[in-house]
Order: structure tokens, then sequence, then C-alpha cells
């Protein structure tokens, strides 16, 4: 059922989820986290159907935050909540509050959030898009065990990504790394098969995409070797190649759903690769709330190390069209190269550091 | 297998989402036309692959009598996939697997069929990397067992060469006592390694009783008050509402009690009863449930504390249904008991004196199984008996299947003017929330044989000391009198309720 609210408190809500349990006939719960997604009216609808399948996996309670835009002075000095109470069939396995925020409340979304908690249970925030730069100091991030951002979703990424190891604090993590697992299982796997050592890797995959950097710099952190991240038109990742002191192994995914794993005097295999659903990734996500620390490990590895890991790649000019080439990146990449240039000088130095305090 | 995984600087036990992934591998499915292999193991296989856990090249052998091609062979997966997979299907994910995919026909007395069928693992290794490394699956009746054992030995299809291994998947029964129980693993063992072979008990692979380890040592709560000062009975119940509809030849001879009493219900009474491991390692576990089972005691008066029963005609769930001694292929003087009940001690500090009681059927009220830990009444009450009228024991319901989930069953106040305390539940519902996404009992212990992970396996030791714990039953039911009868669709004879009336106690309707 749904119980829509104008003008409201949190504490109306409150008394309205009550209600609404009551006459559905459920009042106990079993709920086992609260989901708050910070979204728009633009990408609302998106997230909550993820949200909603999720939470079969995970039931629990979902609160999405929507701030409107106010468009008059008068509109942006006046303050109004309206939420969208919704339990049963209509929620998935658990319940969903729609709050909307006009004007000057919108700037105080933790008053609303905070009141409306599962009472002990962990919390998650979720912005599929626009997530603040330093999330776990946001007032919202503030009330979660974990902060779930999208720099794929973000204008440029790769800087993006950069802020993110930056500003990294243990429970924060990316749906760009989320959507990378079943790649790493598998290049792990194929490792597995063979008692090789890596010498160097070729991580090919769509430009503006972060998941091909975070894969980069997570094999360029466990391996220690030199790593070189080179664009295709995608879709997603196409490829990771690896050359190792008995032959090559590569993992080429051409159509985004098969994948061919070559290893070097094994006959080619088949993998089933496919590109996931939002819903997937965010039920993977609240699987542990914990810290990620091969993220942390990996994030704070550094976007301009891709390129100059051991001091003097070994590598054909051709090849350096990644985007964080530097200055002299060619054709597709110089364009997002140039504009992560300056903001990758600062966490250069601080990326040491960061390693240290996220372990 | 696990050196490479040492080796290898990409696994890190931090790295929390990188799922444990079956080494380069192969399973062949003997009987793969059964019942069990097209509902269950097929499923259980796409499922696994469609999750992302098999190796890239994993190889699916089926061995059958039928007179298959490749193709026909994939087209049965596919169907049965299709029908049966828990996950939804992937046209990527199928044509992962169905590269790996081949059909041996044969006998099992076929010589040449085994040749083929090892010519056929060779091919595999070569075309898809599989490593030698290969599962047989025993999905067939147990006659066949020793037959299938020995041709496996015969064409060296069990020899492992060079690192890799060969393991062999064997379903109940374990024999039909502790004699055939021995027998069966002499000639099972002297083919493979004790540790190579893997016994499903599939109630094993299911979240709920990996769930009772979870309640009982991951919490403070419980642990306290799980034995005899607060502990009054326990009650394991597993209830089917079916017949034995076509199983006649499997079950007549076998009965309620050997089907399910000597595997599941002792297993699960060991998971309730026993101490905690030191660690949740194969052989720490095994050892405290070989710990337990050991000390299982049979009742004095064997008479009074077993009853056995068949269904008699009956109504079921609104459909009229034929009584045990009329299925098509029972003798009408068969012994065979389709209801069992017995009540067992355990002789330790911790259980002396609390019965356990077991019980299964079939043709039961409802298919249920769970788990009941039944506690004393509060020793004194400051309310007034009239109070308390209402007011049973408290318990601890774990319900296995269906509905997944615990129970708590404890007194609350009525609201009112006047002292009224009633029984109310407090209820977690594992089914509700997570069977979506809940693995297959079999997905699970199909990853764990190809992982070669033993925990979730009984041992030759527990299969055997479950026999112990059966046989003076059995054999007490052979000597003395016959079944009681009990009409299909309630919960047992009325012998099984003056069995526990006489020791004070009641039945849990489950």
């Amino acid at each position: 059922m749904k119980i829509d609210l104008t003008d409201t408190t949190a504490s109306k809500i409150n008394k309205a989820l009550v209600q609404g349990r009551r006459a559905i006939g459920t009042p106990a719960v079993g709920m086992v986290l609260t989901l708050v997604i910070v979204t728009d009216e633009e990408n609302a609808y998106d997230a909550m159907r993820a949200a909603g399948e999720a939470s079969r996996e995970h039931p629990s309670r979902t609160l999405v935050v929507i701030r409107r835009v106010s468009r008059t002075p008068r509109d942006r000095t006046s303050s109004r909540l309206d939420a969208e109470v919704r339990v049963g069939a209509d929620a998935g396995t658990g319940e969903t509050v729609v709050v909307r925020l006009y004007g000057e409340v919108v700037g105080h979304a933790q008053s609303v959030v905070l009141p409306l908690l599962l009472p002990d249970a962990p919390v998650v925030v979720w912005w599929p898009v626009n997530a603040p730069l330093d999330p776990a100091q946001d007032p919202l991030g503030k009330l979660g065990q974990r902060r779930v951002t999208d720099t794929y979703a973000a204008e440029q990424p790769i800087e993006e990504l950069t802020a993110r190891s930056e500003a990294y604090t243990p429970g924060d993590t990316d749906l760009a790394w989320t959507r990378i697992t079943p790649w790493r299982s598998m290049i792990a796997a194929a490792l597995d098969q063979v008692n090789c050592t890596v010498t160097s890797v070729v991580v090919e995959g769509e430009e503006f995409n972060p998941s091909c950097e975070l894969l980069a710099m997570w094999l360029a952190e466990r391996l220690g070797v030199p790593v070189e991240r080179t664009l295709s038109p995608g879709p997603g990742l196409t490829a990771v190649r690896m050359e190792t002191d008995c032959g090559p192994v590569a993992l080429d995914r051409a159509d985004g759903s098969l994948a061919t794993l070559s290893v070097q005097g094994q006959p080619e295999r088949a993998v089933a690769l496919k590109r996931r659903e939002t819903a997937e990734l965010i039920a993977e996500e609240l699987r542990r709330l914990d810290p990620d620390d091969t993220y942390a490990a990996a994030l704070s590895f550094g976007v301009e190390h891709l390129y100059d890991a051991t001091g003097a790649p070994v590598r054909e000019p051709g090849s350096e069209a990644r985007e964080t080439a530097g200055p002299d990146g060619e054709q597709t990449g110089s364009g997002a190269a140039e504009k992560s240039a300056p903001a990758k000088k600062a966490p250069a130095k601080k990326a040491p550091a960061k390693k240290a305090t996220a372990k | 297998m696990s050196s490479a995984h040492e080796a290898n600087p990409l696994r890190d036990p931090a790295d929390r989402r990188l799922p444990r992934i079956a080494g380069p591998s192969g399973l062949v499915i003997f009987g793969v036309t059964g019942d069990l292999s097209r509902k269950k193991l097929m499923p259980a296989v796409y499922d696994l692959a469609n999750r992302g856990l098999l190796p890239p090249g994993f190889a699916l052998i089926g061995f059958a009598r039928r007179d298959w091609a490749d193709e026909d062979f994939a087209q049965i997966v596919h169907d049965a996939v299709k029908e049966h997979a828990r996950t939804p299907f992937r046209e990527e994910v199928w044509q992962q697997l169905l590269q790996g995919m081949r059909f041996v026909q044969g006998d099992f007395d076929d010589d040449a069929a085994f040749e083929q069928l090892g010519a056929t693992i060779q091919d595999l290794d070569k075309a898809q990397g599989t490593g030698g490394n290969f599962a047989f699956y025993l999905s067939v009746p147990p006659k066949f067992f020793p037959k299938v054992v020995q041709q496996l030995k015969k064409h060296g299809l069990a020899d492992e060469q060079n690192g890799s291994w060969r393991r062999a998947v064997i379903e109940k029964p374990f024999g039909h006592d502790l004699a055939s129980a021995k027998e069966l693993n002499a000639i099972v063992h002297e083919v493979f390694a004790p540790d190579q072979v893997f016994r499903i008990d599939h109630y094993l692979g299911k979240e709920t009783v990996q769930n009772i380890l979870a309640l009982r040592f991951a919490n403070t709560l419980f642990e306290p008050i799980w034995n005899r000062s607060y502990v009054d009975h326990v009650q394991i119940t597993m209830a089917e509402d079916i017949g034995i509809g076509g199983r006649a030849g499997y079950y007549d001879g076998i009965g309620a009690a050997r089907d399910v009493i000597q595997n599941h219900l002792l297993q699960l009474l060991a998971l309730t009863a026993m101490e905690e491991p030191a660690s949740f390692d194969a052989a720490s576990l095994a050892a405290e449930k070989t710990k337990v089972l050991r000390a299982v005691r049979l009742p004095k008066d064997l008479g009074s504390a077993t009853v056995r029963a068949q269904y008699a005609a009956g109504w079921q769930g609104g459909e009229k249904v034929i009584g045990y001694l009329q299925e098509e292929g029972i003798d009408a003087k068969s012994k065979t008991d389709t209801y069992a009940a017995v009540r067992l001690g355990i002789d330790n500090r911790r259980w002396a004196g609390v019965p356990f009681y077991l019980r299964t059927g079939k043709r039961l009220g409802r298919r249920v199984t769970e788990i009941a830990v039944v506690f004393q009444r509060a020793p004194h009450s400051p309310f007034d008996s009239t109070a308390t009228e209402e007011l049973g024991q408290n318990a601890l319901v774990i319900r296995v299947q269906p509905d997944e989930g615990v129970t708590l069953r404890f007194g609350s106040k009525v609201p009112g003017t006047s002292m009224e305390v009633r029984d109310v539940s407090m209820d977690f519902a594992y089914g509700e929330s997570f069977t979506e996404s809940s693995p297959e009992a079999y997905e699970r212990l199909i990853l764990d044989v190809l992982l070669g992970d033993s925990n979730l396996f009984p041992r030759t030791e527990e299969v055997e000391l479950s026999w112990e714990i059966l046989d003076p039953i059995e054999q007490f039911w052979d000597r003395s009198g016959k079944p009681a009868q009990y009409p299909a669709g309630t919960w047992g004879p009325v012998e099984a309720d003056e069995m526990l009336e006489r020791d004070g106690r009641s039945w849990r309707r489950p």
C-alpha cells in the first residue's frame, strides 16, 4: 500500500510506516539494513527499481531522498517536505519512503533521514549520480557505515577517481569497482591454473570508463608490474592481456557478454562475462558492509602510476592512447588526459600515506 | 590447487568479493537420465556457471544407456536447465557450458563404454583444459555402486596423475545396516582414497542447516541455555506429505528409519547437540559430530521408546489416497515402516537426561522439517495459575524447510486489565526474504566437491556410527510385532502420541 503525505515531518512519516505495516498485517519486519538513496528526480525511478530488486536479497528500508530544484527566490526561502510511504507489495520485500525536499530543507536532509533509520541496523548511503567529493564528510554520508558512489556516472570519471582516492575513508566504495568483480575473479582463476609470473599487463576498454582504470590499478598494485591502459570502442572493458614468463594469458570480451580465455599451451575457452544490471551491483555491494581494503589499495595506487610504475615503461608510441598518458597522449585520449593532468600531481605524493591509513 | 593459490598474487584473503571458483575440472554423471540428475544436478551445474563459480572450460559428461549423441544430451540438459534452474537462463552462460558437454553411451558392465569414457576425458583435457581433474557422480541405485567403482578402477579412471584429482560422489543410502555400509565403504575406498569420497546428504547443503552452527556458535544468546539445565527436550521432525510414489522397489524393505533417520535426522541431531568445534574445518567438525554420535544411547526398553507405522488409506489435503499396503508393487504383508519415531538420549554432561525425539514419515499432514528445542517451564511463577493457563513451554524452532527460518516462542501479556499470559512467536523468516538468492543445496555441494572441501559431507565414521545407533532398533522391530497404522494425512499413529504422553510430553504440531 501507498500513503502520500504532503508538507509533513519525519515523525509523521514514522507513524505512517507503522500504520502501513499494521494495515497489511505484518507488524514484525526482518529488515537487515537501511539504504539511503540520494538522487534527483530524473534518476530516482531507476535507482528505486534497482534497490527494489536488490531488496529481495537484502530486505531493507529504502529511503529515497530527492532534492527538488527551487526556481524562484520565494521557493528557496520557503521549505516543504513531501513523502510517499510504500509498504507491502509496492516496496519489494521491505519498506520504501520517498521524501521530496523543497526550499531550505534541501540543505538539512540529514534531519529528515536520521529519525527514519532502522534501529541498530547498518546504514548504506548510495548516490547514483552527483556524489559529493568527500562522501564521508557529507551530512548524509556521515550517517552511513557504507557510502556507495558511482564514478561511471560522472562527467569527468578519471578526475573523480583521483578525488575519491584523496578523500578515501574506510567504508567508501564505488560501483565502478563492483562492476569488475567478475573480471577480477576470472583473471584470478586464470592465474590459479598456470604457475607463471606476470611481467606486464594491458587493460583495454572504452574511454571514460573508470572500471578500466580500477582494474588496471588493482592488477598493478597486486602484481607489481607495469600496467598499460589502452582504449577501445567498448562496450565496457574489452580485454586484459598479461605477458607472463610462460607465454601470454588473455581474457577478451568483444561483445559485452561472452569472453574468451586464452592461455599459452591450453585450448581457448569460452567464459560468460555479462555486464551486470545496477540491481545486481547494489546486491553485491550490500552483501558485505565492512571496509573494502582491496578497493582502497587499488584506488590509492593512483591513476597516474598506471603508466610509469617501474619508471621506464617499454612501449611503442602507438599504445600511448591512454587517457592518463600525459600531455602528449594522442587522438581520443588526449582530451581527458589534459584535463586530468593538473589533478594528478597532488595524489601522487599523498598516495603512500593514504595507503597506510587505509590498512 | 592450494599451492597455486598461495603463489597467485591476485588472491588476497582480505579481498572478500572474489568468490571461490573451482579449479579446472569436470563432472561425470552416471545415471544422467534419472530424476535427480535432471531436476537437481544439471540445474545446479548451470546455476553455478551462471554465478561465475565454475572454471572456464568446465566439462560435463553424461553416462547412460540411452543411445544419444552429444547434441541430444545437450538438448536434455538445456530442457532440464530451462525448467528447473533457479537463476534466469542466459544464452552466453549456456554457450560456455555447451563447449564442454559430452555424452558416453553404455552399460555399467560394458568395457568399451568405459574405454570411451576414458578417451572422452583425455579429449576434454586437451580441448577444454580440465587438467585431468574429474569427479564421478554416482547417481545410480546402490546395487550398481560396486560395479561402477570397479569399472572405474579397471580402466584406470580413478588414477590420479601428476597432481590431478579424481573424486567419487555417492548418494544415500550408504548401505542398509552397519555390515553393508562397511562393505560399501570398503569397495569405494579400495578405489578412491577416503578423503576423495564425498557422500551427499543434501540436507547438510541447506542454508538453514548451516545456519544452525551460526545460530549456536556466533551468538552469545543461545549457547548458555543450550543444555540440560534449561532444555526440557528436543524434537526433530521430517515429514513428507507424499507417499512412496513409484519408488516401491527401492522403498520396500528399507523404510522410513533407514531412509531418513539414519542420515538426515541423526546429522541434524549431531549439529544440534555437538560441542563447539575448535575451528570450522572438516576435521574439527567431523571430530565433534562423531563425538556426540558416539555418546548417543538407546533407551533400555525399545518397545516403549520407539514406534513404527504404515500409512493407511485416507484423505490427504482433500485428495483420497491409498494405504501403503495397497500401493503397487508392495507385498500386502510388508512390515516396512513409513513412519518411525524414536527417543534417544545423549550421555554427556551437557545432555544427560534430555530426550531427543526423532520422527519421520510419509503421508503426514504437510511437508516440513524442523528442529524444536523445547525449554523447561519457569521453576516458579509469580502469576496465578489461571494467568498462565495458556502459556506453553518456551521453544526455539529452527525451520529447515520449507519457509526457512527461526521461531522463538515465549509468553506475553495479553492486553487488558487482567493478567493473562499467552504464547507469542518471534520470527526470523529466512525463507520469505532470502529464498530467491539462497543457493540450492546441490549447488553448494557440487561446488564443494570440485573445490575438495569436505565440511558438509558426512564421513565414513559418521555413517557407521549412525548405523550402530539404528541397527538395534531395526533388529528389535524385525523380531517383534508389526507396524501400527495411521490414516494418511494425519500426524502419525496414536502409538507415537502415547509414547510421548508416557514421558509427560506431547509432539508439536509443526
